[in-house]
């Protein structure tokens, strides 16, 4: 009972301190609006509108079909239409095209042919982002195949696009980029607003007092819940209302497994605020873990692509294990109870987070 | 125990590496005394409070506060003392009434209580005309107020203050004094460090501290009657010769000027100490005033230090 009084002293305390504290306030509101603003407008991984020409040697009713169905994708603009294979190489060593389709004379009948394919895309693979774009060409039109020239290998398989057919990136972005948020803004609140009373000397008053140390934990954890599920309705009501970003899933879903991140999160805080000596350190230390967190998550760069060794390291963080869980339940309707592994990820990082977090928060000086 | 002795250590020790903070410490505090604890920064009085109040264990020896094991019943002890921290520890962007009701709900104290406690302490300290003001706008003597009216708040039987007066001008150290005697008519156990030397005079009883040792203890009364070594006064004389000349002289232990005066030290194993000091000027300035007086506090903290100095070259 006297345990409950203390923590809701703290927490009351708190949440009084941080109605004052009007950076860190614009922080919580902040952060989110322009993150969600530079990843849902400024950085644009969907290309479209890559400079094309056709080479069509085949000249036929099906050739002519499959040359406007690339036009019709956006991705290409046919800008020239030339004559030979070696007029398209040209074009695209002088840099004037990014793309070259080639449809070779024998076209209708290398369509029936299963084991051979029917045309061919000329890549500029120097850019490998136009590269990955003309990919998602030869993927988008169903009923060719094309060759790749000898240096570039085009997709073989008719991948079928799920979850996000226009293939917005603010719709891949926005789920990912809650857990990112939620990492940055709750490790370093928790760690900073615990090492602040540290600095100020406020600690060494407290635990002068009956306070103990899990109460004192509670108290200063439980209004960063709250604000940490604040950004979350910020972000998903942004997201739908900018970029019709989708919830598939239920609602619940979202917020549940976004309690799993913050509760790892302020963990992680929790355990910073032990081991730094000033607020500064403590920042340090935030993003020290905040840097793999972004490039490893899979939240900017695909998880398969990473090197095994990069790979062990992104299971070990919780935005990982996040990213997967948000986007499973936003963008294809996926239900918490199949995501078992990566929400028992975040528990453990979380348990094993307090437990040390709470060791190390001795109720002495030395 | 008996009830009578708030404080009782025994070789109370805590090093740091291999720095001795604290060496063998043994201290008696009676109940309802102000007890002080004097010595120069870094002598060991902030360790020697935490360790008593069980913020740092010690590295050897015991220590009983309040008839409690420290730092085994440490949790206990905390409902049971006041602590004051050397800077200002109370919230800043919280105000006067909020950081004294976050105090009250701390301790636990009952809803009349703690409207009772707050008012009581207001109207004593003189804060009840700006409860709503936020601490980190308050003057130093202001927050020296409200710092010790939290502190005391829960009514403690016990107040340790970690040199409370070091950033607040006379006339409020003088007030602050003032409580402090009201707080321990009414029994409260006080155990106060300072460097200063008028503050530790007020102390029913002190200890002077030196780099970690306790190398002296009692009343100001007995400690002044009890100095190692004589208090010697001298007057119309070339002090800055004198001075140069005395701290030549073995067994002087130390020299200082005092205005118009020389105040000097003289060891205690010295029979004719103002014939030791004439002699010693006889050639250079035959005319001197040489006297005999009274030892201050200070002379007693000076001798208590300066002979351990000796000691410890020899």
């Amino acid at each position: 009972m006297n345990s409950l009084r203390r923590i809701f002293a703290i927490l009351q305390k708190e949440i009084r301190q941080l109605s004052r504290d009007r950076l860190t306030f614009g922080m919580i509101i902040g952060i989110p609006m322009i993150q969600i603003a530079l990843f849902g407008f400024a950085i644009n991984t969907d290309v479209r509108h890559l400079r094309a020409a056709v080479a069509d040697e085949s000249n036929t009713e099906l050739s002519r079909t499959l040359a406007a169905d690339a036009q019709a994708t956006q991705v290409i603009d046919v800008i020239a239409h030339v004559r030979t294979a070696t007029e398209l190489e040209a074009l695209l060593r002088d840099g004037d095209i990014d793309v070259g389709l080639y449809i070779p004379p024998d076209y209708p009948r290398r369509l029936q042919q299963r084991d051979r394919s029917a045309a061919q895309l000329l890549v500029d693979g120097s850019d490998p982002i136009i590269l990955s774009a003309a990919r998602q060409l030869a993927t988008l039109t169903q009923h060719y195949d094309s060759e790749p020239p000898q240096s570039l290998r085009a997709a073989l398989f008719d991948i079928r696009n799920h979850f996000n057919p226009e293939r917005r990136s603010a719709v891949n972005v926005v789920p990912a980029l809650m857990g990112v948020i939620l990492t940055m803004t709750m490790v370093l609140f928790t760690a900073v607003a615990i090492v602040r009373e540290r600095e100020r000397g406020n600690l060494e008053l407290l635990i002068n007092t009956p306070v103990k140390t899990v109460e004192l934990m509670i108290g200063k954890i439980v209004p960063y819940i709250f604000i940490g599920l604040v950004q979350v309705t910020l972000i998903v009501l942004l997201g739908m209302l900018l970029f019709r970003v989708p919830i598939e899933g239920t609602v619940a879903n979202v917020y549940l497994g976004s309690l799993a991140l913050i509760a790892a999160n302020l963990s992680l805080g929790l355990l910073i605020s032990t081991l730094a000596q000033s607020q500064f350190q403590a920042m340090q230390m935030t993003f020290f873990f905040f840097l793999p967190s972004i490039l490893l998550s899979g939240f900017m760069f695909p998880f398969a692509g990473m090197p095994k060794a990069a790979q062990y390291i992104a299971e070990v963080l919780p935005l990982t294990h996040f990213v997967r869980i948000i986007r499973g339940v936003m963008l294809r309707g996926a239900d918490l109870v199949h995501m078992v592994p990566d929400l028992g990820a975040l528990f453990a990082f979380t348990a094993v987070t307090l437990t040390l977090a709470v060791l190390r928060f001795h109720k002495r000086l030395d | 125990m008996s009830s009578g002795i708030a404080i009782r250590t025994h070789n109370l020790t805590r090093r740091f590496g291999t720095l001795v903070a604290v060496d063998r410490v043994n201290l008696t505090v009676p109940r309802a005394h102000i007890y002080g604890f004097l010595g120069p920064n870094g002598s060991g009085k902030s360790t020697t409070i935490r360790m008593l109040c069980g913020l740092l264990k010690p590295s050897a020896g015991e220590a009983e506060v309040l008839g409690l094991n420290i730092p085994r019943e440490a949790e206990v002890l905390k409902r049971k003392i006041g602590y004051m921290t050397q800077r200002f520890s109370l919230y800043e962007d919280l105000s006067i009434i909020e950081n004294l009701e976050f105090i009250a709900e701390v301790y636990s104290l009952s809803r009349t209580r703690r409207h009772e406690r707050i008012a009581q302490q207001l109207e004593l300290f003189d804060l009840k005309d700006r409860i709503k003001q936020r601490a980190g706008t308050l003057s130093g003597g202001q927050k020296q107020r409200l710092a010790l009216a939290a502190a005391t708040l829960h009514e403690p039987e016990l107040l340790f203050l970690d040199e409370p007066t070091s950033a607040v001008d006379p006339q409020s150290r003088r007030d602050f004094w003032e409580f402090l005697f009201q707080l321990a008519n009414h029994g409260t156990t006080i155990l106060v460090s300072t460097h200063y030397m008028d503050e530790a005079e007020r102390c029913h009883a002190l200890a002077i501290l030196d780099r970690g040792s306790m190398v002296a203890d009692g009343t100001p009364k007995a400690l002044e009657a009890n100095i190692d070594a004589h208090v010697i006064e001298i007057e119309r004389a070339d002090l800055h010769a004198a001075r140069q000349l005395l701290l030549q002289v073995p067994r002087v232990l130390s020299v200082t000027q005092l205005g118009v005066r020389l105040r000097v030290l003289v060891d205690h194993a010295v029979d004719d100490a103002t014939g030791f000091i004439k002699d010693a000027l006889r050639a250079s300035q035959p005319g001197v005033d040489v006297q005999l007086v009274r030892a201050s506090l200070e002379d007693v903290f000076v001798a208590a230090t300066q002979l351990r100095n000796r000691e410890r070259a020899a």
